[in-house]
Formats: C-alpha cells, sequence, structure tokens
C-alpha cells in the first residue's frame, strides 16, 4: 500500500530524513518510533504531499507522492502534529467542511458526520465551538476529520500526544478499531502506546531506519537476554564463586547491600529458566533467599540501545 | 469551481464567527459616514465626489484588517498543514480566500448605498459619477484586497501582515500622484502615472469608465494573486 524507496529530506545543510527504506502492506498498523526530531513527522509529511522529497521515491496505492499529489492526498486521512483546527469554527460545521472538501456526496454528508459522531464519541460536544474543547474531544475532532472520507491509508502523527492516561487508552482503542480495515502509519515517541496498538514497529534515529519487525521480533534482536534480581543472604565471595558455575549466567554484578543480604544483578544468556537454577543452588548451600525475579529487556530498553549513542 | 465555493463559503463564515465581521462593518460605515457628513451640510451639494476622494484613504487601513488572517492564522496554528493536504489546489484556496474577502468588502460597501439614496431624495444627483465612483471602489477594493492577501501569505503575524499591507497598498497608491510624479525624471513619469493606483481610480470617479482602468485593476488583483499561489508553493522548496 504504501512503498518508500531511498527516501531523503534535507533542510539546509541537516539532513533530516536520510534514504530510507520500507514499505507498509494493506491493512497494517505501522509504528514510526523514534527520539523527537527522528524524521518522523518529516516522513509523514512527504507522504501526504505537504512537503516534497529531496531525493528517492515514495508511492501510496501505487500513486506517486510528488506527481499525483491530488490523488494521493485523495486516499489519505492525515492528523497533521499537534493536531491543528480551526478554534473559531463549530464541531459540525468543520466535519461539513471537510466532508463537502472532500467531494462527499451532499447526501451522504449528514450521515456520514452522524457515523463520525459515533465512532469518535463526539456526542457530548456537538454544539460547541473547536475552542472550547478540551484535547482529549480536540483530538477526536482531528481523527473524525482524517476518517470522515472513509480514505484507505490513514498517517497519523502523534495522535496521543498531550492526553490523560484514559484518553490514550480510548484513542488507542478507537485507533485498533480502525486499524482492522484500513492501513494506519502512526508515529510517537513512547513505546507502550506503539507496542499496544502497532503491528510493525519501525525504529528511526536521526533520519534513518534504526531497526524494524514486530515488537516480538524487536525483543529478540537485543544484545542481552533477560535479566534477574536475585537477593541472597550469604557470604558473598562464596556466592559469587557458586554463581559463576550456574549454566547460562553470563555475568552479574552486585547491585548492591543491606543487612547481610546482597542483591545480584543477573543477566542470563539462553531461554532455559536460570532462575530455578538459582534457587536450587541457595537451597543447597542453605542461603535465605528474599527476592528473586526475571525481567525481560523490554521495548524500552531497545529503544535506549539503538537511540542513544554510547558516550 | 465547487473547491473554490467550498473555500469560499468556509472562509467567508469564518468573517461571521467571530465579531471581527461586525465590528468592522460598523467602523468603516461610523467612519466613513462622519467624514462625509462633516462637510455635507456647509458644501450644500448633492454629490458624493468628497466620499469617493476619501474612501481610498480609509481602505488604507481597513482592507489589510480584513485580509491579514487569511493565511498568517493558518500558518500561526497550524491549520495549513491540513489545508494543505486536502485534495485541492493551492490556486483554488487562493482564488476561494480572495473571494470570500471580496464578498465580505462588497457587503460592507453595499451597506453604504444610503448615500446615495438619500442624496437622490434631497436632490438630482448626477448618476454617472456615482455609479463610476462605486465601479472603481470595488476594483481598487479587490486591489488592495490581493496585496493584503499576498502579505498575509509571507507574514506568520498578523500584526505584522496589516502593517506591511498598509505599506504596500499606501506605496502603490502613491506612486501615481502628482507629488510623486514631480519628483521623478521625465522618462519614468507615464509608467508610474500608470502603475499607481490612485490615478485609474479618479478617473473612473469621474464617470468614465474606461476599459483601459478595469483591464488595470484585474491585472494587479491577478499579479498578487499569481504571487500568492506562487508564494504558497514555495514553503515545497524552503
Amino acid at each position: 500500500m504504501i512503498d518508500v524507496e531511498n527516501l531523503t529530506k534535507c533542510y539546509g545543510d541537516t539532513v533530516a530524513v536520510n534514504a530510507i527504506t520500507f514499505s507498509v502492506a494493506k491493512g497494517e498498523i505501522v509504528g514510526l518510533l523514534g527520539p523527537n526530531g527522528a524524521g518522523k513527522t518529516t516522513t509523514m509529511r512527504i507522504l501526504t504531499c505537504y512537503l516534497p522529497a529531496d531525493g528517492g521515491r515514495a508511492t501510496i496505492a501505487g500513486k506517486d507522492v510528488s506527481e499525483k499529489s491530488l490523488a494521493v492526498r485523495r486516499c489519505l486521512g492525515y492528523l497533521p502534529e499537534n493536531n491543528p483546527l480551526y478554534h473559531d469554527m463549530g464541531v459540525v460545521e468543520y466535519l461539513r467542511f471537510i466532508a463537502s472538501i472532500r467531494h462527499i456526496p451532499r447526501k451522504q454528508i449528514n450521515t456520514k458526520i452522524r457515523e463520525m459522531i459515533e465512532t469518535c464519541g463526539l456526542k457530548p460536544v456537538i454544539s460547541k465551538n473547536i475552542g472550547e474543547l478540551s484535547k482529549g474531544f480536540c483530538q477526536r475532532v482531528g481523527l473524525a476529520q482524517a476518517l470522515i472520507h472513509d480514505p484507505d491509508i490513514l498517517i497519523l502523527d502523534e495522535p496521543t500526544v498531550g492526553l490523560d492516561p484514559n484518553q490514550i487508552v480510548e484513542i488507542r482503542e478507537l485507533i485498533k478499531k480502525i486499524g482492522k480495515e484500513k492501513t494506519v502509519i502512526l508515529s510517537s515517541h513512547i513505546l507502550p502506546e506503539v507496542a499496544a496498538t502497532c503491528q510493525r514497529i519501525i525504529i528511526m534515529n536521526k533520519g534513518s531506519i534504526a531497526a524494524s519487525g514486530t515488537p516480538a521480533e524487536m525483543a529478540g534482536r537485543t544484545k542481552g537476554g533477560n535479566v534477574i534480581n536475585l537477593v541472597i543472604r550469604g557470604p558473598e565471595a562464596e556466592v559469587q564463586v557458586k554463581l559463576r558455575m550456574v549454566r547460562n549466567v553470563k555475568e552479574f554484578e552486585i547491585a548492591g547491600e543491606e543487612n547481610g543480604k546482597t542483591r545480584f544483578k543477573i543477566i542470563s544468556s539462553g531461554d532455559d529458566d536460570v532462575a530455578e537454577e538459582l534457587f536450587r543452588m541457595a537451597v543447597d548451600n542453605n542461603w535465605t533467599l528474599s527476592e528473586l525475579h526475571q525481567e525481560s529487556l523490554s521495548l524500552e530498553d531497545i529503544f535506549q540501545q539503538l537511540t542513544i549513542e554510547e558516550r | 469551481m465547487r473547491n473554490i465555493f467550498i473555500m469560499f463559503k468556509k472562509e467567508f463564515r469564518a468573517y461571521f464567527n467571530s465579531p471581527v465581521a461586525y465590528v468592522f462593518i460598523i467602523a468603516f460605515l461610523a467612519s466613513s459616514n462622519w467624514l462625509y457628513f462633516r462637510t455635507f451640510f456647509i458644501v450644500g451639494q448633492v454629490q458624493m465626489r468628497d466620499y469617493f476622494f476619501f474612501l481610498p484613504w480609509i481602505f488604507l487601513v481597513f482592507i489589510p484588517a480584513v485580509t491579514m488572517r487569511l493565511w498568517a492564522e493558518e500558518k500561526k496554528m497550524g491549520t495549513i498543514e491540513v489545508l494543505m493536504t486536502l485534495p485541492v489546489r493551492d490556486r483554488e484556496t487562493v482564488l476561494g480566500k480572495f473571494l470570500a474577502s471580496f464578498c465580505f468588502v462588497s457587503i460592507t460597501l453595499l451597506l453604504s448605498l444610503h448615500l446615495p439614496v438619500t442624496l437622490s431624495l434631497l436632490g438630482n444627483i448626477d448618476l454617472g459619477p456615482i455609479v463610476g465612483g462605486y465601479v472603481g471602489t470595488f476594483l481598487l477594493a479587490g486591489a488592495y484586497l490581493s496585496i493584503g492577501l499576498f502579505v498575509s501569505s509571507l507574514a506568520e503575524n498578523q500584526i505584522i501582515a496589516f502593517i506591511i499591507a498598509v505599506i504596500i497598498s499606501f506605496a502603490m497608491f502613491i506612486i501615481g500622484e502628482d507629488i510623486v510624479l514631480l519628483s521623478l525624471t521625465d522618462s519614468l513619469v507615464p509608467l508610474f502615472a500608470f502603475l499607481g493606483l490612485g490615478k485609474h481610480f479618479s478617473s473612473l470617479q469621474r464617470g468614465v469608465i474606461d476599459s483601459r482602468d478595469i483591464i488595470y485593476y484585474l491585472s494587479v488583483i491577478f499579479f498578487f494573486l499569481f504571487l500568492t499561489v506562487r508564494y504558497i508553493e514555495t514553503r515545497k522548496w524552503r
């Protein structure tokens, strides 16, 4: 549905997007992830024909964004960054304007607006001006604007930014619902959000694609395996010796000491249950375990590994 | 055509969505009527020459106020990104905005028609100069509006858009006036006299509706609208 090939965009001397290539299949929800200034918004602006690329090609539903700009814009729904809206317009008035400029047949406009009010939960605010709305409702109006002409492809730039946790969950559900039938690209710098809504993640950093894959694939791609926290009461030196003998313990460090107990941070290399072995080790030596839990590397860690340069 | 009309409708309604439109209409009518009636009873003539004499000067301040937000606001609020990613050509948007502002100013002008009506009740009026004056006023308003629209597309701040539009409109108006022409070398005089917005207006308000004047105003309007479309496009290579 969306094909991007070697897309490049510079602002003066700064390269905002550096020869990125990716494609999105029909019906996929793809998340563009990256720190601020990674080139997410620029990429989206090129895809929506707001800005032209300096190099490379982007095609949407088989149409080149620079050659068939109007046709591309017709099949897109776009929620720009910060969700700009006309504050002195009424909610319904705005949707009516978008519907008519999107060439929805006059007879269907009212039905469509009603449908959008239903889908986006705008019922409580239909008689208000956009300027009077809370941020959550503004966001819904923005989504309704992007959805009203039933586009095949949706491009959402940070759809949940600035919302409170409840609203985030609601918008996320809404996007998931929409994503069942449509191709969606959304951007964010919040990881759990992307992990929760997207089938595929593209991590961007400094204008390039740092990694891409499903959330599960990404987790497997990281340097280490799992991290285990162990708090144990016993002679420290001896524990260290024994720890080295446990299978699949790749490395460990002492994370702290508290009333005779030592806290170890252990990184395991395999998928085997290291925790069980650690438990057995403690029992065999008659040491007391007061904490043992395993945490897998989260997307957050992956993200940091990929986007933060070592100093 | 349809897109232009939808854009026109959106912009035209935007004027009346805020109190700006009403403030504008009242302020314009009040100031122009006061200026006219101030000397009307002293002069004691049923003619509108004075009215059309100071109208361009009032327009100088009022017209940029109509156009200043048309693009500057879109840029400041970021709505330009929504607007430009809709399946609409840039020129359709520009034309829609221009027509909306023109229509708004026209309504204001039509509300001043009580003047000729009152005059015709008071005595025999010479219709020619009045019709010519109104034709000229509409055309001059169009020219000012296109200048204002262009300047608004350059600026991100409405106040700056307003001030620069006043300056450019003033310059365009004054270059054809005698005070400027006197200081020029002889070879430049005909050119400046032709380019000035004012000279064409004064021949129209004498009641001489010359196609050259009309074509002049239409080309000024076209020129600045063309510049606006071009400038809107330049966002793409900046």
